[in-house]
């Protein structure tokens, strides 16, 4: 489903990714984990090309996107993705935040994307927060907003960049919450996150990196318990 | 100090017929100076750096030479150059477009570049191509950040195109400085003029405010 080779990145001077390679499985869950600094963000943000890629090669559903001629925006159309800092659009509601890209990029009809929106609403919990303003809500609506807003193109694959760590504390669960049933749903998903409770009990596969390269993966369980590399033992004994 | 009405209301006609051109002249040159504007203000947001230099030169200079020298050259280079003749009223409104896009360029900029790079992310991981996504979400939360600014501009050059005077288009500048020189009148003309000037700032800035008002309920 996501195929990452030899994936380098750099800005100015500063090499951030130094040979990324990965592959994701169709509906897995992978947890990437790491100190700040490590580059998971910036791996992630290359997925969906947020990020430029200096060198190496990244395949969507078989498709080059490192390639000139690939059309980004119909990638993206199938790759959804939640930010730490939500970026609800501010000026729309809640539904319209959730219809505007169905409405003008797949080109939707309006009571259908409504439908529709509504919908993701009641699966996030928040149907009766259709018509209210992004400012009116609290950080936890606003990411489970910002969830179904990305649900709503219907992505094959959703990309989460630290979705909790903008939260208090006792917002985090709500959030998680609706992750691990899009987990449960079969979705696939690459997750940077700081919740190691999150990455044990919903990871199919832990990714831990450090200085811009993957030190260490497996299964959950491997990971926590029993890791191989000093670097995963040490940021572990930190985190756990 | 005994005001001579007198000269006033012998002046009356030619204050509202300058004013009917001030005012025309403004809106022409704040609706140019709005397009174009906007354009340089792209131009200059262009990430290659020499695309964009044209457009930073532009404002470098409109914004770094007085306007009276822009009004000077304009009337007796520019429109000589492609009219054939000097020509007061198109002077006055090339000069104040060109300068005002200058102002209206760096204000569109600033808007723009105020709204939060995650916007454009969120927009574009969405599947937005970039036009999509400057006009269904970048523009209309900018558009409100750049009233306040715009707003002023367009006073700054209401009041500016009393410059034209020196240029002998008749606005109500002009007529202020004929009354002084015909009656060796200080207080009458200039106060007058004063007046009508406030009068019309002062409208436009009442029109912003509730335009300002609107958007922000909205």
């Amino acid at each position: 489903m996501i195929e990452v080779k030899n994936l380098k990145k750099t800005f100015g001077q500063n090499e951030v990714l130094k040979g990324i390679n990965v592959s994701v499985k169709p509906q897995e869950v992978v947890v990437v984990i790491g100190p700040s600094g490590s580059g998971k963000s910036t791996f992630l943000r290359c997925l969906n090309l947020l990020e430029t890629i200096t060198d190496g090669h990244v395949w969507i559903e078989g498709t080059d996107i490192t390639d000139k001629k690939t059309d980004i925006n119909a990638i993206r159309t199938e790759v959804g993705m939640v930010f730490q800092q939500f970026n609800l659009f501010p000026h729309k509601t809640v539904i319209e935040n959730i219809m505007l890209a169905p409405l003008k990029v797949r080109k939707v009809p309006t009571e259908k994307a409504r439908e529709k929106g509504l919908e993701l609403l009641r699966k996030v919990g928040l149907a009766e927060k259709a018509d209210a303003y992004p400012d009116s809500l609290s950080g936890g609506q606003k990411q489970r907003v910002a969830i179904a807003r990305a649900l709503a193109m219907e992505p094959k694959i959703m990309l989460f960049d630290e979705p909790t760590s903008a939260l208090d504390p006792e917002m985090v669960g709500e959030v998680l919450e609706v992750m691990k049933q899009l987990a449960k749903e079969g979705m696939t998903m690459v997750v940077v996150t700081h919740e190691m409770g999150f990455a044990r009990e919903v990871g199919d596969r832990v990714i831990f990196m450090d200085g811009g390269f993957v030190v260490e993966e497996g299964v959950p369980r491997d990971i926590f318990e029993n890791p191989q590399e000093e670097r995963t033992k040490a940021f572990l004994s930190k985190v756990l | 100090m005994d005001i001579r009405w007198d000269i006033l209301a012998e002046y009356a006609p030619f204050f509202a017929k300058g004013t009917l051109l001030t005012i025309g002249l403004s809106i022409v040159s704040i609706l140019i100076g709005s397009v174009l504007g906007l354009a340089i203000g792209l131009g200059k947001m262009v990430q290659n750096k020499w695309l964009a230099f044209p457009f930073k030169a532009y404002i470098t200079f409109f914004r770094g030479t007085p306007l009276l020298v822009q009004i000077l050259l304009v009337h007796f280079g520019l429109i000589p150059l492609f009219m054939g003749e000097t020509n007061g009223i198109a002077a006055a409104i090339t000069a104040l477009s060109l300068n005002s896009a200058a102002y209206v360029a760096e204000i569109f900029r600033a808007g723009i570049q105020s709204i939060d790079k995650g916007q454009m992310e969120a927009a574009r991981s969405l599947g937005m191509n970039h036009v999509q996504a400057m006009r269904f979400v970048i523009l209309p939360q900018a558009i409100k950040r750049m009233i306040p600014p715009l707003g002023n501009e367009f006073i700054v050059l209401i009041k500016d195109s009393s410059l034209a005077a020196i240029i002998a288009v008749k606005e109500l500048m002009y007529w202020g400085q004929a009354m002084q020189g015909q009656y060796y009148r200080a207080w009458e003309p200039y106060i007058t003029a004063a007046l009508i000037y406030l009068v019309l700032t002062f409208s436009l800035s009442l029109l912003l405010n509730r335009l300002e008002r609107r958007l922000a309920t909205e």
